[in-house]
């Protein structure tokens, strides 16, 4: 097996009084695709967000791509790619110049950029689109067209936060043909969602529940552990013993 | 470097598509510089008098008609009784009522002494002062007119006269649109700036770009100067507008020189910019910054003595109005237009504003944070 | 009855659901601190500002003198002017070419210039002449400190007079009505209120409406059993209360601090500020029909509300020195006629029937922005 890419050994982060993330540790190797199940509130996207170091952690200690998540942020980001959970590219460039725009951020060079932002156009099939706002564009493409941008750079890890809310099936399928496609490239995939059945694609899942990690595994060796047919199962048990809602 | 390019391709590219950044930057040097101006005109004058005349006689109609000559007043109503004139003064149709009582004449003629009565609304404090004041003079004169038909060697007996003559050097008609343009030149490029960087980066927080922005490698220098530099030129832009309508609608052109107004409105932008970027990364929401920046652009604008002159500020006001950017720069763009200063008169302020431009920029650096805390 | 009573529940949930729509909006509002401190502290600091800082009388005045020959009369006149509260003595200059440098550095706003032979005229030819030379740059300084300084050297030539001229004849008494101290003037009263109600009624509402609308929560509140016109008066309403509370601070330091003279009607003035939040909300929701980023609604308000309500209120620039096509323009501005109710009730102590003629106006516009917002909503759904 080859080095974990994203490690985090009791990782705390607290709001005030509040513990979002309570001393949590996991290991993740790369070209993984790595399954981060919680139920709302859960603390899934607080720990997203301290290891792509949007967010300082309050105690413990990260590392991503062999950097330290504490004192090393700048030059995580570099190694990584994100797709947060709220559509966040900019609404009002085209599908071409968004692509161009994060290349061209993650040091691309005007080349590179150019046949990359014609590549990824071709894979999504968007030749016609290329030249519309991505405001006017269905969400299934826009979560596809953030899923490019987020890998524009070939990170070491991507992170997904929640990328296929509130679309079809159909859809979902084509998301996770692009996440199977990127971890062959050797892309390590990081991926939260609320679809169990999403869970049982990934190679390992964690299962959160009030900031701590209740369960870890494979998703077969986990519904063997618990002795029940399914993921989505195994989470219903163990999200029934949460004390803290999400809204 | 090559990475600024590219954030700077992006900000052009959505200012573009931006059509309310666009027509901002041609509608607000329109409405500024066309309206205020002409409104601008603080001169006392069309002072509206409504005359009590008590008296009837040949000299209370000799004095009502030397007022009514004067420039300063219009006589718009000759009432019955006072009670009818401060009536008028009420609805703010009369500003001064001049009320001559009977006998007038007659006291004047028998006693040498008779009296007059004024009253002002005095809602408005210097048209009331100056309003009286102009009618105190036309009583003099006119009293010094009927005197000097008497006794032409009073004057002598007064003593020595010491006549004042005023001249005017640089405005010589008092053209209000001539004062009144530089400065709203200055506060243009100040609301412009202020605005446009202080809505922005909140914009892409509400927006959620920031944070695929921050999960980059992008330096917090590169994302400062990519916001700084198009709303810089922009602000140029405006600046350039605003002239070309003051000379358009007003025959107006700095009497000193072109470059010194842009080198100085180019390091004053750098200021305004940082104060709007600074406020930016310092709010949640569009609305939040909004009402920031009109708290500030409010103190900015009125301690800026483009409407009053900040040496008639008490000390505190003064103190603050010392910190305040855009006083510098309606003074010099002032200067350069009207006086023809040169770089050279200004420098102290040049130093000032570079010191502003520095400070603001360094604080919306360090506010702008990539990582939460 | 049957039908009568679930039609009774309904309009009863409404009103609770409306309630409670409002206080959700309330709380919001209630929870952003940093925005709610400074809708409390506009009317402080501008009432401050307007109050005690911005005056049009000139004082401390640098100037200089250029006195070719100078003379016991000369220093007698120049010490004069630099003892009185209105000049600051700078120093004495060579040459005209000097007074211009003065001018150019801003140092000097006024330079008095005595003739080489003013000691000769002023003893032999009993009249001798001074000239001021003022930075006109700025006419209306200018003009004042002309003023000032004529009278200084006015009073200076009646006192070298020694009583022998006296002024007889008419004494003039003046009376000052409504401000009799002239504390400088507080036609600012009602126009900081005008300006903060249009502030807060027009503009935060219309950002805030149309805030929703740009983050896309606003289809959400559209499908919910409400209707779509209480909505948005719902996030009105905060904002509705605010402006009273500013209102009344406003009030507060008038009487308080800025000794406003008493004898205005209260109830009055506060009826009229409702109709007047009334207008400014009417506005505000034309606004936020006809576009759709809260930066749009922002330049429109402030372009189109603000700088109006400052320039045509007659507050900060004379209406009656306008050009009349200005003039003519400033009637459709609906803050002029609210700034004209609120000083004269204010300021003159008139009651209604002073002011029938603008309330009657005001009401009118208020009518006519409600139904252009009624229309271009429901063209919206």
């Amino acid at each position: 097996m080859s080095e974990p890419v994203i490690v985090a050994e009791n990782l705390t982060r607290r709001f005030g009084d509040f513990t979002a993330v309570d001393a949590i540790s996991l290991e993740v190797s790369g070209g993984e695709i790595f399954g981060f199940l919680g139920a709302n509130g859960a603390g899934k996207t607080t720990a997203m967000r301290i290891f792509c170091g949007l967010l300082e952690p309050s105690s413990g200690r990260a590392s991503v791509a062999g950097f330290d998540a504490m004192t090393e942020p700048e030059k995580i980001k570099n190694e990584i790619g994100y797709m947060s959970q709220k559509f966040s590219l900019y609404s009002k460039l085209t599908v071409k110049e968004n692509i161009r725009f994060f290349a061209g951020v993650y040091g691309l060079s005007r080349k590179q950029a150019k046949e990359k932002t014609s590549e990824i156009v071709d894979q999504l099939g968007l030749a016609n689109t290329a030249d519309a706002l991505v405001t006017d564009l269905p969400l299934g493409w826009k979560q596809r067209i953030s899923f490019a941008v987020a890998t524009v750079h070939e990170p070491k890890v991507v992170f997904l936060d929640e990328p296929t809310g509130g679309v079809d099936p159909i859809v979902r399928r084509q998301f996770w043909d692009m996440i199977y496609e990127a971890a062959e490239r050797g892309i390590t995939v990081f991926v939260t969602t609320h679809y169990m059945d999403e869970a049982e694609y990934c190679d390992r899942i964690s299962i959160m529940v009030d900031g701590a990690i209740a369960a870890m595994g494979k998703p077969a060796d986990l519904c063997k552990q618990y002795a029940v047919p399914t993921i989505e199962d195994v989470f219903i048990s163990l999200a029934r013993k949460a004390t803290r809602h999400g809204d | 470097m090559q990475v600024l390019l590219y954030i700077l391709q992006k900000e052009f590219l959505l200012i573009f598509r931006d059509k309310t950044i666009l027509r901002l930057i041609f509608i607000m040097p329109l409405m500024q510089l066309l309206v205020i101006p002409l409104a601008a005109d603080y001169e006392v004058k069309h002072i509206a008098i409504a005359v009590v005349d008590l008296d009837h006689s040949s000299t209370s109609q000799r004095l009502t008609h030397k007022v009514g000559s004067s420039s300063y007043f219009q006589i718009i109503a000759t009432p019955h009784s006072y009670a009818e004139a401060t009536k008028l003064a009420e609805e703010g149709k009369a500003d001064i009522v001049l009320t001559i009582p009977p006998d007038f004449e007659r006291d004047l003629e028998t006693t040498g002494l008779t009296s007059l009565q004024l009253a002002a609304d005095a809602v408005d404090g210097v048209r009331a002062g100056l309003g009286t004041s102009y009618a105190l003079a036309m009583v003099r004169q006119f009293q010094a007119g009927m005197r000097s038909g008497a006794t032409s060697a009073d004057m002598s007996r007064a003593g020595p006269t010491i006549e004042v003559v005023s001249a005017n050097l640089y405005n010589p008609h008092i053209d209000y649109p001539k004062f009144m343009v530089p400065g709203l030149l200055a506060i243009l490029v100040t609301m412009v700036g202020a605005f446009l960087s202080a809505l922005n980066i909140v914009q892409e927080k509400e927006a959620g770009t920031i944070e695929q922005i921050n999960v980059t490698p992008i330096a917090k220098y590169q994302f400062i100067l990519g916001k700084l530099i198009p709303f810089w030129l922009l602000g140029l832009l405006s600046i350039t507008i605003g002239m070309l309508v003051g000379r358009v609608a007003f025959d107006l052109w700095p009497a000193g020189s072109l470059l010194t107004i842009y080198l100085f409105s180019a390091v004053y932008l750098i200021g305004v910019l940082g104060i709007g970027l600074f406020i930016s990364t310092l709010t949640e929401s569009q609305q939040q910054a909004t009402l920031i920046s009109f708290f500030f652009m409010m103190i900015f604008v009125l301690l800026s003595g483009l409407y009053t002159p900040i040496e008639s500020m008490p000390n505190w006001a003064q103190t603050i109005a010392a910190f305040n950017p855009p006083s510098y720069f309606v003074e010099v763009v002032r200067g350069v237009y009207i006086k023809g200063s040169e770089t050279r008169d200004l420098l102290p302020a040049l130093l000032r504003l570079g010191g502003f431009a520095l400070v603001f920029n360094l604080l919306a650096m360090w506010s702008y944070k990539k990582r939460s805390s | 009855m049957a039908t009568e009573t679930p039609g009774k529940t309904h309009s009863v949930g409404g009103l609770t659901m409306f309630l409670a729509f409002v206080s959700k909006e309330a709380k919001h509002v209630l929870r952003d601190r940093r925005s709610l401190f400074i809708l409390l502290g506009l009317p402080i600091v501008m009432m401050t500002l307007f109050g005690f800082a911005l005056s049009n009388e000139v004082k401390n005045t640098n100037f200089v003198v250029l006195d070719q020959v100078p003379d016991a009369e000369t220093i007698a006149l120049t010490d004069r002017l630099a003892e009185s509260r209105y000049f600051t003595f700078v120093g004495r200059v060579e040459s005209e070419d000097e007074i211009t440098k003065f001018f150019r550095r801003g140092d000097a706003r006024l330079a008095v210039v005595f003739p080489s032979n003013f000691d000769h005229d002023l003893h032999h030819v009993h009249h001798a002449q001074v000239l001021l030379l003022a930075d006109d740059s700025d006419p209306n300084t200018a003009k004042t400190v002309t003023n000032y300084a004529t009278a200084i050297i006015g009073q200076h030539q009646v006192e070298m007079a020694n009583g022998q001229h006296r002024q007889g004849g008419i004494r003039v008494q003046t009376r000052m009505l409504y401000n009799p101290q002239l504390k400088s003037s507080y036609m600012f009263v009602p126009g900081v209120m005008t300006l903060l109600v249009m502030l807060l009624g027009a503009m935060m509402t219309s950002v805030s409406i149309v805030r929703e609308k740009e983050r896309g929560t606003m289809e959400i509140l559209l499908v919910s059993p409400m209707h779509p016109l209480l909505l948005i008066l719902g996030k009105a309403v905060p904002y509705m209360l605010l402006s009273l509370i500013d209102v009344v601070i406003i009030l507060l330091l008038s009487y308080g601090v800025l000794d406003l003279p008493w004898g205005a009607n209260i109830p009055l003035l506060m009826a009229e500020s409702l109709l007047f939040i009334l207008t400014t909300l009417a506005l505000g929701l034309v606004i936020s029909n006809g576009v759709e980023q809260q930066q749009t609604a922002m330049f429109i308000s402030l372009v189109g509300l603000l700088m109006p309500a400052l320039v045509f209120s007659g507050f900060m620039f004379p209406i009656e020195n306008m050009p009349m096509p200005l003039q003519v323009l400033g009637n459709v501005v609906p803050t002029r006629w609210f700034y004209e109710i609120a000083s004269k009730i204010m300021i003159k102590h008139v009651g209604f029937a002073s002011v029938v003629k603008p309330t009657l106006i005001l009401a009118g516009m208020t009518i006519l922005f409600m139904l252009v917002a009624w229309r271009t909503f429901r063209q919206r759904l």
